[in-house]
């Protein structure tokens, strides 16, 4: 097992930068979420630590080499594909015993270690049949199985959960996380799925447009985004902006929305023209004493809670409160935000001003 | 009838349908029946009119066509040993004697070397090249790409006296080397093209995943790749096959003695007193073998193959 340490890295097709200058570390047996939209760069920056292609600059070091113009067999790292990439002219005990293969190790000993990893993943039944008839979820199985039976440095994973059929994509990724508890293996994981990458990840990696956006654990980038782009892509529904014009100087802890106040972290840095009030859904409240009032545009029903999409003064926002009082639409509310979680955005950089609230999250990414 | 099915013909359809099919299997076949008839005929039999459908079998055509005969008189008939074998019986009986063996085993021979041998070679290099235009970088891609099927825009006969010419210059006329060499030339576009369509359609991931589970590329490429083209592999060599097998211009052209192939060679079949017909039915029957025993060998692929991979999952 191994600490992969990704260094300024840089990937041009012709005139398209698929990943501008990438840097961040992964520990060793970190379970490790490279999350972003289509496009942003993820996949290309797994193939890149895989050596499936080669970076036009910057550092990939797995277990402090420097590997990054290596060919993928000599990094000793497993992928599990999207497709899963089963042989298909193999049947399921070659899958897996393939990687054992091009290592020329005895038989004997092949056959006793694709047993054990058939047993890890319950799959002993079917390791004489063919790959074409197996369902999903046993496709997905024989690739892990693949991936683990050489003990590899690191397992990569390109949205390996993205073929499954939604019931159950939940109880493989229960079953991949235990399986990461159980091996403690390094492990990156290509998700555009927020939600997949908040369940699973020990850390996660949020890209945008070939740039790292932000790079922590999963609470921290939730309650505090660095971005306007990672605030709107984490979190259903993502976090509100309500906009304004203003300006906030250092040590404000509070600043002014149409005219009524509102507290935030002590602000550490200083700003002013087109700013944005970054707040969670369920950080708002409604309150018929608040002076800042609102129109309720529509509700969602979801149980225990309702999403009310409210109109204000700054712009559309949605609120998740109790749906113990019942709200109706076209009703006038009043509002007030917990200013606990409450995140400024300079609306011109995209990013988040620091404060006393993000300030140790902001400073190590 | 019970009801409308969109996937169920009804029994008329089906009726209709298999007698259509039978009909036209029939057309195509009648020449093929007629010329394996032929060749069990008698020489007066092949050309009776009306034509005989109901014929007493002989198999003096395959006798004639893998011997040379010469006529003997009477006398000298009676002071020979009498047949040791049914064939010698059989040419006995018309009053000649076998001189020695025919030339048609060599040619047919010949065309065996040629025809898998230029089927071997452009399936191999077809599938190198399509392999490299499927998968790697390679400057003027597309241009060259139509470059090569260029080569099939006009009849490969319109080339005939340059290729003669050239042939003779290198002392390839008449050789084995120089017809597997150009009917690999010929048959390489149409390889390399539909080999390119098989090969795009296998996903890339399998051969990251060899080369993520420590294989080199080349290994990828013979151990992952190839097994999954060998239905594009198949059914492109059976059309290489059918082509340098059949091929009759340019082996008339190039070839004489050494090297010449079954197809010039079979109309030349000439017997005493004019064409000796079953024994060129004879002669066409066994050339059919071959191609007919290797396409049906690799059938299930071909079937497979001609879709072109559409339904490849």
């Amino acid at each position: 097992m191994a600490q992969i340490i990704i260094k300024n890295l840089r990937k041009d097709f012709g005139d398209f930068t698929a990943v501008q200058e990438s840097s961040f570390t992964i520990e060793d047996g970190e379970f490790f979420m490279l999350l972003g939209p289509s496009g942003c760069g993820k996949t290309t920056t797994l193939r890149m630590i895989a050596g499936l292609e080669l970076p036009t600059s910057g550092e990939v070091f797995i277990d402090g080499e420097e590997v990054s113009q290596k060919p993928a067999r000599e990094r000793d790292i497993a992928f599990v594909f999207q497709m899963f990439a089963l042989y298909p002219h193999m049947n399921v005990r070659n899958n897996i015993s393939y990687p054992l293969k091009s290592q020329g190790m005895p038989k004997a000993q092949i056959k006793q270690k694709v047993a054990e990893v058939a047993h890890i993943l319950g799959i002993e039944d079917i390791l004489n049949k063919p790959v074409g008839g197996l369902s999903g979820g046993d496709r997905q199985r024989v690739a892990l199985g693949r991936a683990i039976v050489r003990d590899p440095k690191a397992f990569l994973m390109d949205e390996p959960l993205g073929a499954l059929d939604a019931e159950f994509r939940e109880h493989m990724a229960e079953e991949l996380r235990a399986l990461h508890d159980r091996m403690g293996a390094t492990t990156i994981y290509v998700t555009h799925d927020q939600l997949e990458a908040m369940q699973m990840g020990d850390k996660i990696v949020v890209m945008n447009h070939g740039v790292v956006e932000q790079f922590g654990v999963p609470q921290e980038i939730y309650d505090w985004p660095a971005t306007m782009f990672v605030a709107d892509f984490i979190g259903s529904p993502s976090m509100n902006f309500l906009h304004f014009q203003g300006n906030v100087e250092k040590g404000d802890r509070t600043v002014h929305l149409d005219g009524h106040s509102f507290y935030v972290p002590e602000q550490l840095q200083g700003a002013s023209g087109d700013l944005v009030f970054g707040i969670r859904p369920e950080n708002i409240t409604l309150s018929d004493d608040s002076p800042y009032r609102a129109q309720v545009l529509a509700t969602e029903y979801l149980g225990t809670t309702q999403i009310i999409t409210l109109e204000t003064a700054n712009g559309t926002i949605k609120a998740r409160v109790p749906s113990t009082k019942p709200v109706k639409m076209g009703d006038a509310v009043g509002l007030t935000f917990n200013p606990r979680n409450v995140t400024l955005f300079d609306k011109g950089t995209g990013k988040a001003l620091i404060s006393e609230g993000n300030k140790g999250v902001l400073d190590h990414g | 009838m019970s009801g409308f099915s969109i996937t169920e013909p009804s029994n008329r359809t089906k009726w209709i349908a298999g007698v259509l099919v039978i009909s036209y299997a029939l057309i195509t076949i009648m020449p093929l029946l007629w010329i394996i008839a032929t060749g069990f005929k008698s020489p007066s039999d092949s050309i009776a009119y009306p034509p005989k459908v109901v014929f007493q079998p002989t198999l003096e055509g395959y006798v004639n066509l893998f011997t040379t005969q010469t006529r003997i008189t009477p006398d000298m008939q009676d002071k020979l040993q009498p047949p040791t074998t049914w064939y010698e019986e059989i040419v006995r009986d018309k009053g000649m004697v076998i001189a020695g063996p025919s030339r048609f085993g060599q040619r047919f021979l010949n065309s065996v070397i040629i025809g898998f041998g230029s089927t071997f070679f452009s399936v191999f290099l077809g599938t190198l090249a399509a392999y490299a235009f499927s998968r790697f970088k390679v400057p003027i891609k597309d241009d060259l790409l139509f470059f090569i099927l260029s080569t099939r825009m006009m009849p490969p006969i319109a080339v005939a006296i340059p290729i003669f010419l050239m042939f003779r210059q290198l002392g390839l006329s008449d050789t084995h080397l120089g017809m597997i060499l150009l009917y690999t030339a010929v048959n390489l576009s149409l390889s390399v093209w539909l080999l390119k369509g098989f090969i795009d359609e296998i996903p890339l991931e399998y051969e990251e995943a060899a080369l993520i589970d420590g294989y080199t590329r080349f290994q990828a490429f013979y151990k992952v790749v190839l097994p999954q083209a060998a239905t594009g592999i198949a059914s492109t060599a059976i059309f290489c096959l059918i082509f340098a097998w059949n091929e009759y211009a340019f082996a008339v052209l190039l070839t004489s003695g050494t090297a010449q192939t079954a197809p010039p060679f079979i109309p030349t079949i000439i017997g005493v007193g004019g064409q000796d017909w079953p024994a060129v039915a004879a002669g066409a029957t066994i050339f059919l073998m071959p191609v007919m025993i290797f396409t049906i060998l690799l059938r299930k692929h071909l079937l497979r193959g001609i879709t072109f991979g559409a339904v490849r999952k």
